[in-house]
């Protein structure tokens, strides 16, 4: 896809620098003050287990707790066929320490609902208090890695870009991280473990974007012998351009089939992703590009006697 | 300019094709669900499976192939629903020494089988797997930490030539027992900055001073979270050791750890894994001539024999202080386990062997196991008990040569036994027994049928990208569509090879993968189409097109793999599983976008005259001039 004619991004920066600046602000108050929506994966719970005289139907549990206002319920069968598991979300106005004792009475009050709504006996078999599947220790991992990832990404676009270039990559990066956390922290969307399974697919998707355009952006700027940093950045933009949308439209494409015919449990996860990929495509275009630009990068900062030609070797 | 590759080069790629078709095919294959029938004492028979027949029709079971294999019966039935009928029913038709277990049988094809083909495992998340509650002996922890206190208040005693006697009363209290008060307060001051975690108390009993020490409530606290905390990681890595992928080792309660192996079916087979409960501890031979009480005598049973030692009782080391065990080779080609110690630990072994170079040290590990009992009740039925006990056994005696450090290493071994050793002191690093409350078998969740749904979307979607592929860009598009169903078939067959399970992140790595995997292509064409447009000829066009789109495509995928590598390093359960797919996905893909699909251009537009190439629309010459 070649346009007859050139977009001028570049002369736009300052909206789009101000748009985003906007964003993030607004992004971080909002995780601030509202926090996230997390799911069962990363709160506590209560779990109940019954047993039941006869087989148990899994969506008629289901209907009976959601008719009595227990949502998000989540419910296992448990070796038999009579024997359920029921994960609650956690109820927020007890403390911590209460929530065991809290949990036998929920159990309770549910086995009882049971009895009361079936025409079986139900039994009992324990109810506790689950602390969060992953927990402390995966926002601590999922913190000190994305430090270390940051980190090595940093250098490795140094060694093979420029060090300029690193802090564009890294600044788009946490830009569109902080904004797609964002969207879901104003919108109160639920965060379980698949939307953080799609955090993770954002950092690959919106780095590969953006080494796409600087990638581009390094070969004209050693190429061309004439033009301003910004109209060489502005040409880097237009040339990559059909190959951003093209990537980001078949990616959208399997997005919106898992959006709409994936069911609840991919939901969260094509939404995440398809915030991400909308905020990672802008970008590569808007933020990687101008945090360079406003680096001063000039034409010598690339002229560094990298080998170009022993990779084309490897090239079939 | 030819764009022909070598023969060897189309042959490799055919045959990498080749090995990913047959060995990602099994995941096609649907396991049909099944119940296991075992007894451990005898082999199943005839007369078991006219048992178990009648049982089933009776309960409408709806079911098919029933057969002995290896002494075991496999049953498998229709539905998820019909297995659980078969697992109460069969349950019900056995007495209670026959193991009934759910299972999956493959239906793969025997020439697949015989060829080492399988079926990947799938996560707890997409099919169900066993759950464990086990529980933490807290008791034990605590007592084991005033043990550790009992050795170096005793060493300190010693150091300070105070004589007194010492020893752990029923509540945790350490009674130390002083002849004046001088001694008493003078110890004391010592002891207060040695034990900072530990609250004291005079008290005067007849003729002796007692200086009473316990643990300060805030110190249990931190010994209950780290013990737990420890019991977890230990379980976890064991788990992962033994190759049982993705388990959810999760907290619950304040003593308790529930453990769910996705993918195993068959409990007996996790609980071996589990039930190796362990805990280590190290000693001192007891000197000749200790009085009867102080030691213990054990039996060293090393290939070359049999030998009798006398194992002290003083502990000097638990297991939860060492960090590591390896074994290895020394620097004479000898067998060796090099053991790390944390800081701690390195002071108190430090403080023992200093002063009893030449003497023996043994290491003990101490398995609590389960062993289930028929009793009978007060109403004169039979039930089942489960009872605990633990078996302890010295697994190392070995001559101390210098005073050891955080670092030292057990020499004079076989190779076997400097193995299982290490293996042994890993296993038994855990910081406090834990014994196995519950267990069960999950069958797939509600959320199975959100995942099929998940299934079809990705298919649609996958539908949808080659079909839009195959508009924009013709016979190039044709390409890369055939290198996209390559692709997804290596990454499975690597994952299958690795014996990775699959896990819904997993299949969000591979759908990244295939968003990824076309952008390569994408890339790649839009540079040809951009030298078409500068009026190159088509087979330099082809040529450029791949050259330049290589190195964007490398830094891009670098980049991408480097992070999945952090993400994996660092985390585990469904970090990891998203990371591995992803790293086999960015491997397989620049495999198949790049030289894939050259190689089929090659074969359509290699070595022969082409005035134009069928890669969709590309600007004139003229529009574009300006690039150069």
């Amino acid at each position: 896809m070649i346009l007859a004619s050139e977009i001028d991004f570049m002369g736009k920066r300052k909206i789009a620098g101000t748009i985003s600046a906007l964003l993030v602000v607004v992004s971080i108050i909002s995780l601030a003050i509202n926090s996230l929506n997390f799911g069962l994966d990363f709160t506590s719970g209560t779990s109940v287990r019954l047993n039941f005289s006869e087989s148990v139907v899994i969506q008629d549990v289901n209907n009976i707790l959601a008719d009595n206002g227990y949502q998000n319920a989540v419910i296992v069968q448990f070796g038999t066929d009579r024997d359920i598991r029921i994960l609650l979300p956690v109820d927020e106005g007890i403390e911590e320490a209460n929530q065991a004792e809290q949990a036998l009475a929920v159990g309770e009050t549910i086995a009882e609902l049971m009895r009361q709504n079936t025409s079986v006996d139900v039994l009992l078999i324990g109810s506790d208090f689950v602390s969060a599947k992953v927990g402390d220790e995966l926002a601590e991992q999922g913190g000190l890695g994305m430090l270390v990832a940051l980190g090595i990404i940093m250098v490795y676009i140094a060694l093979r870009f420029q060090f300029k270039f690193s802090v564009g990559a890294v600044v788009a990066l946490a830009h569109d991280l902080i904004i797609t956390l964002g969207i879901f922290s104003l919108f109160q969307m639920e965060f379980n473990l698949n939307t953080l399974a799609a955090m993770l697919a954002i950092i690959g998707y919106s780095l590969n974007d953006t080494i796409v355009v600087a990638d581009r952006i390094r070969e004209n700027f050693r190429r061309m012998r004439k033009g301003t940093p910004v109209e060489m950045v502005n040409f880097s933009l237009n040339q990559t351009l059909g190959r951003t949308l093209i990537t980001s439209f078949t990616t959208l494409l399997v997005l919106f089939a898992i959006l709409f015919i994936g069911g609840d449990a991919t939901r969260g996860f094509a939404i995440a992703l398809i915030i991400g990929v909308v905020i990672g495509t802008y970008s590569s275009i808007y933020i990687a590009s101008v945090v360079i630009l406003m680096m001063n990068v000039t034409r010598e900062d690339l002229m560094i006697p990298i080998k170009e030609g022993a990779e084309l070797d490897d090239t079939p | 300019m030819l764009n022909k590759y070598p023969l060897w080069k189309n042959l490799l790629i055919l045959l990498v094709a080749v090995l990913g078709f047959v060995y990602s095919i099994p995941n096609l294959y649907e396991d049909d669900e099944a119940i296991l029938l075992t007894n451990e004492s005898f082999e199943i028979s005839e007369s078991d499976v006219n048992i178990a027949t009648t049982a089933l029709e009776a309960a409408q079971v709806n079911f098919f192939g029933m057969e002995i294999n290896d002494g075991n019966m496999i049953v498998r039935v229709d539905t998820v629903d019909d297995q659980l009928r078969a697992k109460t029913a069969l349950e019900e038709a056995f007495t209670s020494d026959y193991i009934v277990a759910l299972n999956l049988a493959p239906t793969t094809p025997a020439w697949m089988q015989s060829l080492g083909a399988k079926k990947m495992a799938r996560g707890l998340d997409l099919q169900g797997g066993v759950h464990f509650l086990m529980e933490v002996d807290m008791e034990a922890a605590i007592e084991r930490r005033m043990q550790d206190n009992l050795s170096a208040v005793r060493s300190i005693l010693r150091e300070e030539r105070i004589r007194s006697r010492a020893q752990i009363a029923d509540d945790n209290r350490l009674e130390v027992a002083f002849n004046s008060s001088e001694d008493r307060s003078r110890a004391r001051s010592e002891f207060i900055d040695n034990f900072p975690e530990m609250q004291f108390q005079n008290r005067e009993v007849g003729e002796s001073f007692v200086l009473d020490m316990i643990l300060t409530p805030d110190t249990i606290l931190q010994i209950q979270r780290d013990t737990l905390q420890a019991n977890r990681t230990t379980l976890m890595n064991r788990v992962d050791e033994l190759g049982v992928a993705e388990p959810t080792v999760q907290q619950q309660g304040a003593d308790r750890i529930v453990v769910e192996l996705p993918g195993v079916q068959d409990p007996a087979q996790a609980i071996r894994i589990l039930q190796r409960i362990a805990t280590l501890q190290f000693h001192l031979t007891a000197q000749p001539g200790s009085p009867r009480s102080s030691y213990e005598t054990y039996e060293y049973v090393t290939p070359e024999g049999t030998q009798i030692v006398d194992v002290s009782n003083d502990v000097i080391l638990q297991g939860d202080r060492i960090s590591n065990a390896v074994s290895g080779i020394d620097e004479y080609s000898q067998p060796q386990v090099s053991i790390t110690l944390d800081a701690q630990g390195g002071n108190q072994i430090n403080r023992v062997t200093r002063d009893n170079v030449g003497w023996f040290m043994d290491i003990l590990l101490i398995e609590t196991k389960s062993r289930t009992n028929l009793v009978l009740n007060e109403d004169g039925e039979e039930v089942e008990e489960t009872e605990f006990y633990e078996e302890k056994r010295l697994i190392s005696h070995a001559q101390i040569q210098t005073a050891l450090g955080r670092q030292f290493r057990i020499t004079g071994l076989t190779p076997r036994e400097a193995n299982d050793t290490a293996l042994l002191i890993r296993a038994g690093s855990l910081s406090a027994p834990m014994t196995i409350v519950e267990q069960s078998v999950i069958g797939p969740s509600l959320g199975a049928e959100n995942l099929q749904a998940g299934f079809t979307a990705v298919q649609v979607a996958a539908v949808l990208v080659v079909l839009f592929m195959l508009f924009y860009y013709r016979v190039f598009g044709l390409a890369a569509n055939a290198a996209l169903i390559l692709n997804i078939l290596l990454i499975f067959t690597v994952m299958s090879a690795i014996n990775a399970t699959l896990t819904l992140p997993g299949i969000v790595g591979i759908v990244l993968t295939v968003g990824m995997a076309v952008d390569a292509n994408v890339l790649i064409f839009t540079r040809i189409r951009e030298e078409l447009a500068n009026g190159a000829p088509p087979q330099r066009a082809i040529d450029e097109g791949y050259n330049n789109a290589f190195s964007t495509i490398l830094d891009a995928n670098v980049t991408t793999f480097l992070v999945a590598l952090v993400l994996f390093t660092i985390g585990t359960g469904p970090v990891r599983g998203f990371s591995v797919t992803l790293m086999i996905g960015i491997v397989t893909s620049m495999f198949t976008a790049i030289v894939g699909t050259r190689a089929l251009i090659n074969l359509i537009y290699g070595g022969k005259k082409v005035k134009t190439l069928s890669i969709g629309k590309y600007a004139s010459a003229a529009s574009t001039a300006d690039a150069s």
